[in-house]
């Protein structure tokens, strides 16, 4: 009985045995198709994705290149840069980790907002920088208590340094990181604290500074941990830019104009070197790459001297009498006057209503044109000036290089102005007066120059009619090559030589004539003298009741009220090779202030040995200038 | 290919020397074990970037308690099992319990306890202990009986009540394979085709209530199979990173000790729950179908022992033991390779863990113990009724 029903138990069993078996076999069937499917169908699909996983590229930043002076001494470097950086994952709690590391070194609270702030936007495993800069002994403390300070590594990457800081910050520029318009899909621009030209040469020649990223493949591991370097493509290094400039006589003249805020331009008049191009008072560039803080930066905007602006290209100030070799030539060129011409000066004129005053108070008395620009008569000007209008005058202005940018590699550059009938109909929209042409005529009103453009026309006066244009480096920088500039090849401006001639002489007289108004800064070595022109450009009005109770001295008025001082020279006088123009803001006369320091430069300039090495001293604090300029 | 030809040396009623047991065991299931376990031993070794500690040795000592215990549970006469399966049952209900308070004491969620040298799953005792139970309940039932709903609630409320306990671990893994290895048994028992149709479509629809119950880590896995690829950083990570891993690994793999997704870290676990995906990223499919190869011979020696048994209760447990295999092995592969949730079921003889050998070596001496025993009968309450 047992026995029976067993054997019927034992067949249902073997049934449903064999159902559950087939059911199972069905199971193992799908699995086996599965991964049929996921290792074979989608294999390459999934063998993408984990190469992905494991393998990142690492981007390796090229060093940036070198910017050196015209004798090959650098002036913008790389220096070593340790970084404390904090990476999350390791570090836990970061706010604790940064309190700890504050402990060691210094952390402000604004970067540890910001390190906080990054953090949190950032993945777990990506670091962020700390603090940079860091010096040898931060370093250590940073190492010696490492193992309090979980998540804290030291990192070394080079940054911008600059030697020589504040007499090439107009010049150089400076670098800063990567704002988030600035991106333009150069992955490099991605990289943390990767540093990119904001102003002057640094900007302009960015690209080819920057050079060309390398990169290196990497296996990483899930946390993106380096487990090893796969592959490795070098980058390209920034190229070496070579700059015009020579060190020694920018530094020198840096230090000539003191805490002045004034812009001195020396160029080479065929070829159009700038070989040196100051602007005062400066800053120090290096502060901003890392990154300034509110109240230094606010120092720098509200000074009034304006410390951050590059006056050389972009101070545009009224030429003064600087400008008359200009009119002069545009009399001459037109026929309206000859060398012989002469004018009377009674010490003003009158037009209309309107008396126009000589800046002698009893007048010159008869003057030809090289007496003229040699005591710098203005009733003679006001007078050529009405001859010749101001069309005229303005088309000879753009000629000599004002009115317009000249094109030099770095920005900010102003253009000036050259006023014209037409212009003051389309800007101002009301018709040009007679009145204004003689002001025009003794480069005041509406006239504007930088010190640049004023350089360019000293060097177009006397380099043979050449219309050169200035440049700061040696180098031709093409998007795909950089290459000597070779000789340079300039235009005629299609002024008659005999024309310049007789202004070269006019100013040559200037300094060296016996009524010169810069004779008292003449050079006297033989062969090195210098011709020029001084201007002293009013800022204020002069009233009529102030003319009458006398004109108040320069040292009576308020900093801001004063004359500025110009002064534009070219020497050796009888075979032009360089040109200088000098600006001193509210500096006072051109020939008593700015003409010392045009003689200075190109004494300086003219007696350089270009290929002895130059002794530099490090650059002086600001306030160590005015000893300098004393002496 | 079975031995099912040799005469079994028992004589009928007979009681039987050691010696004579020993000689009975089948020596070829135990080498398949030993070849599989091998694989997983070589794998942990990769795990661990080419060292045997911390994983490898380890596993090979435990291989050698668990064979041990296999043999030593082999000729252990069948009659006592029957004897004292619902003493062993209450006892693997006590464990879960104890396993309950101190995790109530404790604090927290906690799965083992521990016996002094060692840490012990009570809920891996359970699975053997409730096939046991029910094998025994069901050797007792005549087909009329199992047919007879009142039958049943007994062997239903064995398992509802450890399956009860595991869920409030909570072990969603180890609950399914009571539910499922014990419906196993109820099948074989001869319980009619509708009623599991009625629990089917009943259980279906309960998923929406048992929803409210599931831990929310539980639910995300859930919600994260069914798309993975929401979270590629979160709760899908590991569905992804298995994939990527097996799916890299093509038809070849990638070869011993050069798994990127698994020695890089993508892969999680991969020393436990992933350890297959590790497997074929570096032996590929070649290497994953000889390991499911070495699993479909082991099941199918299973089969044929419980075939072989002349008593209901060996047929049961054998069958029973074999689900138990099937259905780890099947959970964790379907789950590695993203065709149902992240249950966590370890891979069975690869996996690194102890208690989890221990117990698959166990249920396997009870395989064993079957076999020797193929020949005696039991009688329907554990009498030795002869034939």
């Amino acid at each position: 009985m047992t026995m029976h029903r067993d054997q019927d138990r034992q067949k249902l069993f073997n049934r449903r045995m064999a159902m559950l078996a087939g059911g199972k076999g069905l199971l193992l069937s799908a699995l086996v198709g599965r991964m049929y499917f996921l290792q074979v169908i989608e294999a390459d699909k999934y063998r993408t994705l984990a190469d992905e996983n494991r393998i990142n590229l690492k981007l390796l930043p090229p060093p940036r290149g070198y910017i050196v002076d015209r004798r090959g001494i650098p002036i913008a470097v790389n220096r070593q840069n340790y970084r404390a950086l904090v990476v999350r994952e390791e570090a836990g709690d970061v706010e604790e980790t940064l309190d700890r590391l504050g402990t060691v070194v210094h952390v402000g609270d604004s970067e540890k907002k910001r390190v906080l702030r990054e953090v949190r936007r950032k993945r777990g495993f990506v670091p962020v920088t700390v603090r940079e800069n860091l010096n040898w002994e931060e370093v250590a403390r940073i190492e010696v208590n490492s193992p309090d300070l979980p998540g804290i590594s030291i990192d070394e990457g080079q940054s911008r340094y600059y030697p020589y800081p504040h007499s090439t910050a107009h010049i150089l520029g400076y670098v800063a990181a990567v704002s988030e318009k600035e991106l333009t899909g150069d992955p490099l621009l991605e990289l943390p604290g990767f540093r990119i030209g904001k102003a002057g040469v640094e900007k302009v020649y960015d690209l080819a500074l920057r050079g060309t990223g390398g990169n290196s493949q990497v296996e990483v591991n899930a946390f993106g941990r380096v487990i090893r370097e796969l592959s490795r493509t070098e980058g390209q290094p920034g190229v070496e830019l070579g700059l015009t400039i020579d060190m020694e006589l920018q530094q020198r003249i840096t230090r000539r104009l003191g805490e002045d805020s004034a812009s001195v331009v020396v160029m080479d008049v065929h070829t159009g070197d700038v070989l040196a191009m100051v602007s005062t008072p400066s800053f120090d560039p290096n502060n901003f790459n890392k990154g300034l803080s509110v109240d230094e930066w606010r120092a720098l905007t509200s000074n009034p001297k304006a410390p951050l602006s590059n006056k050389s290209v972009a101070g545009q100030y009224a030429p003064g009498s600087t400008f008359k070799p200009v009119v002069a030539l545009a009399a001459l060129e037109k026929g309206v006057i000859t060398p012989q011409t002469t004018v009377y000066c009674s010490g003003k004129t009158h037009l209309g209503d309107a008396t126009f005053h000589c800046w002698k108070r009893y007048g010159h008395g008869k003057m030809d044109l090289q007496n003229a620009i040699a005591q710098s008569c203005d009733v003679y000007f006001y007078e050529i000036a009405k001859r010749t209008g101001i069309d005229a005058i303005a088309s000879m202005a753009e000629r000599l290089g004002i009115g317009h940018r000249l094109g030099i590699d770095i920005p900010g550059e102003r253009s000036g102005l050259a006023p014209t009938r037409e212009w003051k109909q389309a800007t101002l929209g009301v018709p040009w007066q007679m009145g204004e042409t003689l002001i025009a005529g003794i480069g005041q009103g509406y006239v504007l120059s930088t010190p640049l453009q004023l350089a360019v026309m000293t060097s177009r006066l006397v380099n043979g009619g050449y219309a050169v244009t200035p440049h700061l480096t040696r180098q031709l920088v093409t998007a795909d090559e950089v290459k000597p500039r070779g000789k340079p090849q300039f235009e005629r401006i299609g002024v008659s030589a005999n024309h310049l001639e007789i202004v070269r002489k006019a100013m040559d007289a200037v300094v060296n004539g016996p009524r010169g108004t810069a004779r008292g800064a003449a050079i006297h070595e033989a062969g090195l003298e210098m011709g020029g022109k001084s201007g002293t450009a009013q800022v204020r009005r002069i009233t009529k009741a102030e003319r009458e109770q006398g004109v108040r001295k320069n040292e009576d008025l308020p900093w801001l009220e004063r004359d500025h001082a110009l002064f534009i020279a070219f020497a050796p006088v009888d075979k032009p090779r360089y040109a200088v123009a000098v600006v001193v803001e509210h500096g006072g006369g051109g020939s008593s202030v700015a003409a010392p320091i045009a003689k200075d430069v190109l004494e300086a300039v003219q007696k350089m040995d270009v290929r002895a090495k130059p002794t530099l001293e490090a650059d002086a604090s600001p306030a160590d200038w005015t000893r300098g300029s004393e002496s | 290919m079975f031995r099912g030809g040799r005469e079994s040396s028992f004589s009928r009623g007979g009681e039987y020397s050691l010696g004579r047991k020993l000689w009975q065991i089948h020596w070829l299931f135990v080498l398949l074990v030993c070849v599989t376990a091998s694989i997983g031993i070589a794998m942990l070794y990769s795990a661990a970037n080419g060292n045997f500690d911390p994983w490898a040795s380890r596993q090979t000592i435990r291989l050698g308690i668990g064979l041990l215990v296999m043999v030593v549970v082999a000729v252990i006469d069948i009659r006592l099992w029957f004897k004292y399966a619902y003493v062993f049952y209450f006892f693997g209900l006590a464990l879960l319990a104890a396993v309950e308070i101190s995790g109530f004491i404790g604090m927290g969620a906690q799965r083992w306890i521990n016996i002094g040298f060692a840490n012990v799953q009570p809920s891996e005792v359970m699975k053997i202990a409730l096939v046991l139970s029910l094998a025994r309940y069901f050797h007792g039932r005549t087909v009329e009986e199992v047919v007879n709903p009142f039958y049943l609630v007994p062997p239903l409320a064995m398992v509802f009540v450890p399956v009860a306990m595991v869920l409030r671990q909570p072990d969603l893994g180890t609950a399914l394979i009571l539910v499922m290895a014990s419906g196993a048994i109820f099948f074989l028992s001869g319980v009619r085709l509708w009623k599991f149709a009625v629990v089917i479509v009943g259980g279906l629809a309960a998923i929406p209530v048992a929803w409210q119950f599931l831990f929310d880590y539980q639910k995300k896995r859930v919600l994260f199979f069914l798309n993975p690829e929401n979270d590629p950083l979160g709760a899908g990570y590991h569905i992804i990173q298995s994939k990527i891993a097996l799916g890299s690994g093509g038809l070849f793999g990638k070869g011993f000790l050069q798994g990127t997704q698994a020695h890089l870290n993508f892969l999680p676990e991969k020393q436990t729950d992933f350890i297959f995906t590790m497997l074929a990223e570096e032996f590929g499919l070649v290497g994953g179908l000889v390991l499911i190869g070495l699993y479909l011979l082991l099941l199918i020696y299973g089969y044929a022992i419980a075939l072989r048994s002349r008593s209901q209760f060996g047929r049961l447990l054998g069958m029973g033991i074999t689900t138990i295999f099937f259905l780890y092995i099947f959970i964790n592969i379907a789950m590695v390779m993203g065709l149902i949730p992240v249950v966590g079921a370890p891979l069975p003889l690869i996996s690194y863990g102890g208690t989890a050998m221990v117990t698959l070596l166990f249920g396997f001496g009870l395989l064993m113990g079957v076999y020797v025993h193929r020949d005696v009968t039991i009688g329907r309450r554990g009498g030795g009724e002869e034939m």
